[in-house]
């Protein structure tokens, strides 16, 4: 459900807009509470809970232990058990930690009990590198999760996403996790007041274009959207599709473009190899638009290595605006 | 064997008698005996099952440690909630579940509990509180820290114990879980049935401490040592757990030392204990045979009761083992169904 | 960097050729424009031009040996450049590029698609007979009928992008798929008949279910393209002339009994029809009235100097030409037996480009529905064709007496902007005389 067109909206920054969804979770349901390290007084890592105790209290808004792993367990059970908790990883990374709670019981207890019970957790990870966390602070691990049927895995690219999306994943039965780029949370963008949802599965076109289709993920939205703006400037116009959502993937609308513009270019920070873009690679190959590609596929993903320290190494690490314009021109022009 | 007829009423009566026996009903206490046979002979049916082909993949039998899930389970109400272990059939029969449609999910078919998506690792009646037996060790333990916590937000007054094993006990799942809920003083109960062996591996090879149960000190909460082959024992430690934890007092931690008279699976060659160290626990440390023998002494039941109890069961089993049968297999299209919640 | 001088691809399916001969040798200077070595195909040759002005180095390419389509076989230096060892060729730099550290030299000088260097397919590709192709333009070509092979690719490596298989329909596929005639499609030029308000008109005078509309597929819309500017621009006129054929239908019949049989020793080697012998016929007169032979175009009438004969074959939906090249210089079996094969494939839409492409005159044979004569449509750059009508017994006054005779009656079309009356009579004349004494066709 989008928001009613006469909703007041403002800009608020993507972590703002996180905040106010989960206030809004908790004001709407007392069944939603938070759960997670240091989320409490101290704000959580990236200030992202703020001073939501304050608002809420304690009990709603629990600092764990550091024990990702029994936290997300904690949380599973919660859920299973009539709860809608909201979990935070500190760093995505530490998904790591809690795999076995969140790949052998979240995502697997419905089918297993054949449908007997849902769990309705919700799992945040401020993910990926820019930060000069380095190798264990910096990953985007999003595919892993993504490979899991039973989990839903999305990546909301805006404020706007960033809270409808959360609202949805709070409303959803199954366990949902939200992959939340940490360069993004500092970003401004336009957030309607009050209580929305944004559909998760659903990808959205964010700028129409023929010369090419370029689906890209969480941050990479945003630099493909200003390589679009340059190459818009030598003629050449292309679409950027928000995937926003990997599991469920939106099949529809990437084929629907594809077969539109003939050329796919996928855009993500994951490491570049089985990753999201093999995925929507291979998703296009099996699908109608294959008759329809006049151009090889191509995929801009993290290098093959772990994220490193030095500044400029870590830029090098994930695809900048200027690869994305090189690809796209390259492909475009019909010189790959 | 001589037969023995039950004593007169009134002898069970006294006040040196154990917990069970001043808690309980006799009526009740027959009703007990009654599940350890059913868990018994269930995973004897199972036994034969599998033997026969009709059960697909691999089971781990509790045969020997029935004491344990029954005296645990019958100091809980259904609105109580367990997890449970890969060695879990007895937790469930226990908590309520009944056989035929465990030998359904066993034989893989529509009626079975989990609609055949799961099968012996995964047997699970929520209905009856039971969320869910694990295929993974200490994989349980976490979730039940979860729903007591929904217990406590909600104030429901459910208390949740989660089984688990010896194993289990070295997962870091174990400490992470028993330190949440000792820190937020959860309604849980975290019951670690020793059966000295985490598959081929004794406890002694691989905890750094004698007793599970001392674990407990680590993390604030009482740590319970008792003879898991005795009803009566399991009982009162559950109760006095149970009482804890419903009035707000938090977790506690209850070690049943027990033994199980098969293998971990059915792939076990038995390599790693003595023959005679199974017939000894068979033949004199059986949990059925203990509490019969009390029942007798305590005059609740005698020799024509147990008969009566044992032909009740076996048909009940006989006829749980039709059902499954008869019962038709899933569909392939539905394959995929159950893997989220459908949604309207 | 000097300027490479590559092998170019000068003939639609060409993977390799040959240089007959270096008009320039090493260090000679030459100019943008002149001519620096000859290229000999199966059709004609072809001079080769100096992209650049310069001195000529480094030249590999040596005459009478098969060079693959591109390669690099000289270098021009231009004045003052340093000449050194010879440089690497560009394109073969192009297949290294294959990580991402590489690659970004390339990106910065992204090639465009119409880029010469990369517009033939590559070597391997050649040698290993198979079609580098993008799925969008393989799809393309199943649904036109064309060969990949047949079609230049624009992409690296020769990659065929769906961009060569409109380019190659525009200028090849809708001459081919028509009568006979090559020739460029005006860009935007509307399909005559199938404008939609022109449409609208034409379903406004039928009232509605008494009607089915079936779509029109490349080669209706081709063949009606074609022919109306035929019609439209060629001035025709027709010469219609009555020719004997009992000598030549015993000679057919005899020849016919004493073909040989082939090795499954059951087959003939030939069966001829009566219209072989009219090709040839055809292909003789003109052959002999060479200065019927020939072509209009706006600067210059273009005098052939073999006779290529289009054989027009109906096909499901339209009909399509076939060309029996040298036809003058062709036996009659040969005629035949190449006649069957690519009528045949023909049917089945699996004729190559150049089977259908060009020609200098055409056949057009109506008799097997006893069509005593007609007149068709000349289809430039041919400047004549032949229309052939029913062979029949008639009675012929011959020698004060009345006869009968099997006749057969020809109508000749003729563009007159290339050919006059008289030069086509002429022609149509030396073509009776063929035909009614056909032992002249055996020599």
């Amino acid at each position: 459900m989008a928001a009613a067109e006469e909703t007041p909206t403002r800009e608020l920054t993507y972590a703002q807009a996180i905040q106010e969804a989960m206030a809004i979770a908790m004001e709407r349901d007392d069944r939603v509470f938070l759960m997670g390290e240091d989320i409490g007084v101290y704000g959580g890592a990236f200030q992202v809970t703020g001073d939501l105790v304050e608002r809420f209290g304690p009990e709603r808004v629990m600092d764990t232990p550091i024990s990702e792993l029994g936290g997300a367990g904690v949380a599973v059970g919660a859920a299973v058990t009539g709860m809608r908790p909201i979990f935070e990883f500190q760093f995505s990374d530490f998904a790591t930690l809690a795999m076995e709670q969140i790949v052998n019981q979240a995502a697997k207890m419905r089918y297993m009990l054949g449908g007997a019970v849902s769990v309705p957790v919700v799992m945040r990870f401020p993910a990926g590198s820019g930060t000069g966390a380095a190798a264990q602070h910096s990953q985007s691990l999003e595919a892993w999760l993504g490979h899991v049927p039973g989990l839903k895995v999305v990546q909301p690219a805006t404020p706007h996403d960033a809270k409808g999306l959360l609202l949805a994943a709070v409303e959803d039965p199954d366990p949902v996790m939200i992959f939340e780029h940490k360069l993004l949370y500092k970003t401004k963008g336009p957030v309607p007041e009050g209580y929305y949802t944004t559909p998760i599965g659903k990808a959205e076109i964010r700028r129409s274009g023929s010369a090419l289709t370029l689906v890209a993920t969480s941050i990479m939205v945003h630099k493909a959207l200003e390589a679009a703006e340059k190459l818009a400037q030598e003629g050449i116009e292309i679409e950027v599709v928000d995937l926003r959502c990997i599991r469920p993937m939106d099949r529809k609308t990437v084929i629907a473009s594809v077969c539109k513009t003939s050329k796919l270019l996928c855009v993500y920070e994951g490491v570049k190899t089985l990753g999201v873009g093999a995925e929507i690679s291979a998703m296009i190959a099996e699908s109608d638009a294959f008759d329809y590609l006049d151009a090889p596929i191509v995929r801009l993903g993290g290098a093959e290595t772990p994220i490193p320290y030095n500044p400029e190494l870590e830029k090098a690490t994930v695809p900048q605006v200027d690869d994305i314009i090189s690809a796209a021109r390259d492909l475009v022009m019909g010189a790959r | 064997m001589t037969k023995r007829t039950q004593k007169q009423a009134g002898a069970s009566e006294g006040r040196n008698l154990p917990f069970l026996y001043r808690h309980y009903s006799h009526e009740q206490l027959r009703d007990a005996l009654r599940k350890m046979h059913l868990i018994r002979q269930f995973e004897e049916g199972a036994e034969e099952s599998y033997m026969r082909g009709l059960v697909h993949g691999t089971m781990h039998l509790s045969i020997g440690q029935e004491a344990s899930a029954v005296g645990i389970c019958m100091g809980l109400g259904n609105e109580d909630q367990i997890t449970s272990t890969h060695r879990g059939h007895g937790h469930c029969i226990a908590k309520g579940a009944e056989v035929k449609r465990m030998f359904a999910e066993f034989f893989g078919k529509t009626t079975g509990y989990c609609r055949g998506r799961g099968g012996s690792m995964h047997i699970a009646d929520v209905s009856t509180g039971n969320l869910g037996a694990n295929g993974i060790v200490g994989g349980g333990i976490p979730i039940a820290v979860g729903a007591a916590l929904t217990a406590s937000k909600m104030k429901t007054g459910k208390v949740v114990v989660s089984f688990f094993g010896d194993g289990a006990n070295n997962e870091g799942a174990f400490h992470e879980a028993l330190n949440m809920a000792s820190v937020w003083k959860l309604p849980v109960i975290f019951v670690c049935e020793n059966n000295q062996y985490g598959m081929s591996t004794s406890v002694e090879r691989s905890t750094a401490v004698k007793d599970i149960a001392e674990r407990a000190a680590a993390y604030s909460m009482p740590g319970v040592i008792v003879d898991g082959n005795v009803l009566s024992e399991v009982s009162e430690a559950a109760h006095a757990a149970i009482e804890r934890a419903r009035a707000g007092e938090g977790p506690t931690l209850i070690e049943c030392k027990t033994y199980r008279h098969r293998g971990h699976s059915k792939s076990d060659r038995n390599r790693y204990r003595t023959k005679e160290e199974i017939e000894e626990w068979k033949n004199s440390r059986d949990p059925i045979a203990l509490f019969e023998a009390e029942l007798l002494e305590f005059g609740v039941i005698d020799d024509d009761g147990i008969a009566e109890i044992r032909a009740g069961v076996e048909q009940e089993i006989a006829a749980g083992i039709a059902f499954a049968k008869e019962s038709p297999s899933p569909e392939i299209a539905n394959l995929e169904k159950y893997v989220y919640t459908e949604q309207a | 960097m000097p300027v490479e001088v590559i092998l170019p691809k000068v003939d639609m399916d060409m993977a390799t050729g040959q240089i007959s001969s270096w008009s320039v040798a090493e260090g000679d200077a030459v100019k943008k424009g002149d001519v620096l070595f000859e290229i000999e195909t199966d059709k004609a040759a072809m001079e080769i031009e100096a992209p650049e002005s310069g001195t000529l180095r480094h030249v590999t390419g040596k005459a009478g040996v098969d060079i693959p389509v591109g390669e690099v076989v000289a270098w021009i230096y231009r004045e003052g450049e340093a000449v050194d060892s010879a440089p690497e060729p560009a394109a073969a730099a192009a297949d290294t590029q294959q990580d991402k550290a590489d690659a970004a030299d390339a990106k910065l000088q992204p090639q465009p698609a119409s880029s010469p260097t990369t517009a033939a397919p590559s070597k391997a590709a050649a040698e290993s007979g198979a079609v580098r192709a993008t799925p969008l333009a393989r799809r393309k070509a199943r649904e036109l009928g064309i060969d990949l092979a047949e079609v230049a690719g624009s992409g690296p490596r020769g990659r065929i992008v769906k961009a060569d298989l409109d380019a190659f329909s525009a200028e090849n596929t809708a001459a081919a798929t028509a009568v006979a005639a090559p020739g460029t499609v005006t860009e935007g030029a509307e399909d005559p008949g199938t404008a939609s308000s022109d449409a609208a008109k034409v379903l406004d005078l039928f009232q509605e279910g008494t009607y089915e509309l079936r779509r029109h597929d490349s080669m209706r819309r081709t063949i009606a393209r074609r022919l109306t500017e035929a019609k439209s621009t060629v001035p025709h006129f027709y010469l219609t002339l009555d020719c004997a054929i009992d000598a030549l239908l015993a000679l057919r019949k005899e020849l016919n009994a004493a073909a040989p049989l082939l090795s499954d020793h059951s087959t003939p080697a030939y069966k001829l029809s009566v219209n072989d012998f009219i090709i040839k016929a055809h292909a003789m007169a003109l052959a002999d009235i060479a200065e019927a032979n020939v072509s209009w175009t706006q600067d210059a009438m273009v005098l052939h100097q073999q006779v290529d004969v289009g054989v027009a074959v109906s096909i499901p939906g339209g009909l399509i030409t076939p060309i029996v090249r040298r036809a003058e210089q062709k036996s009659l079996s040969a005629i035949s037996n190449e006649v069957k094969d690519l009528a045949g494939r023909a049917r089945e839409r699996k004729l190559k480009t150049l089977e259908f492409q060009g020609g200098t005159t055409a056949v057009s044979n109506l008799g097997m529905f006893g069509i005593q004569n007609f007149s068709a449509v000349v289809n430039p750059p041919h400047a004549t064709i032949l229309a052939v009508g029913a062979g029949q017994e008639r009675a012929v006054a011959k020698n004060g007496k009345i006869c009968a005779a099997t006749m057969m009656s020809v109508t000749l079309s003729t563009d007159h902007r290339a050919v006059d009356g008289a030069l086509a009579a002429e022609l149509l004349a030396s073509f009776q005389r063929l035909i009614e004494n056909p032992l002249r066709l055996l020599v």
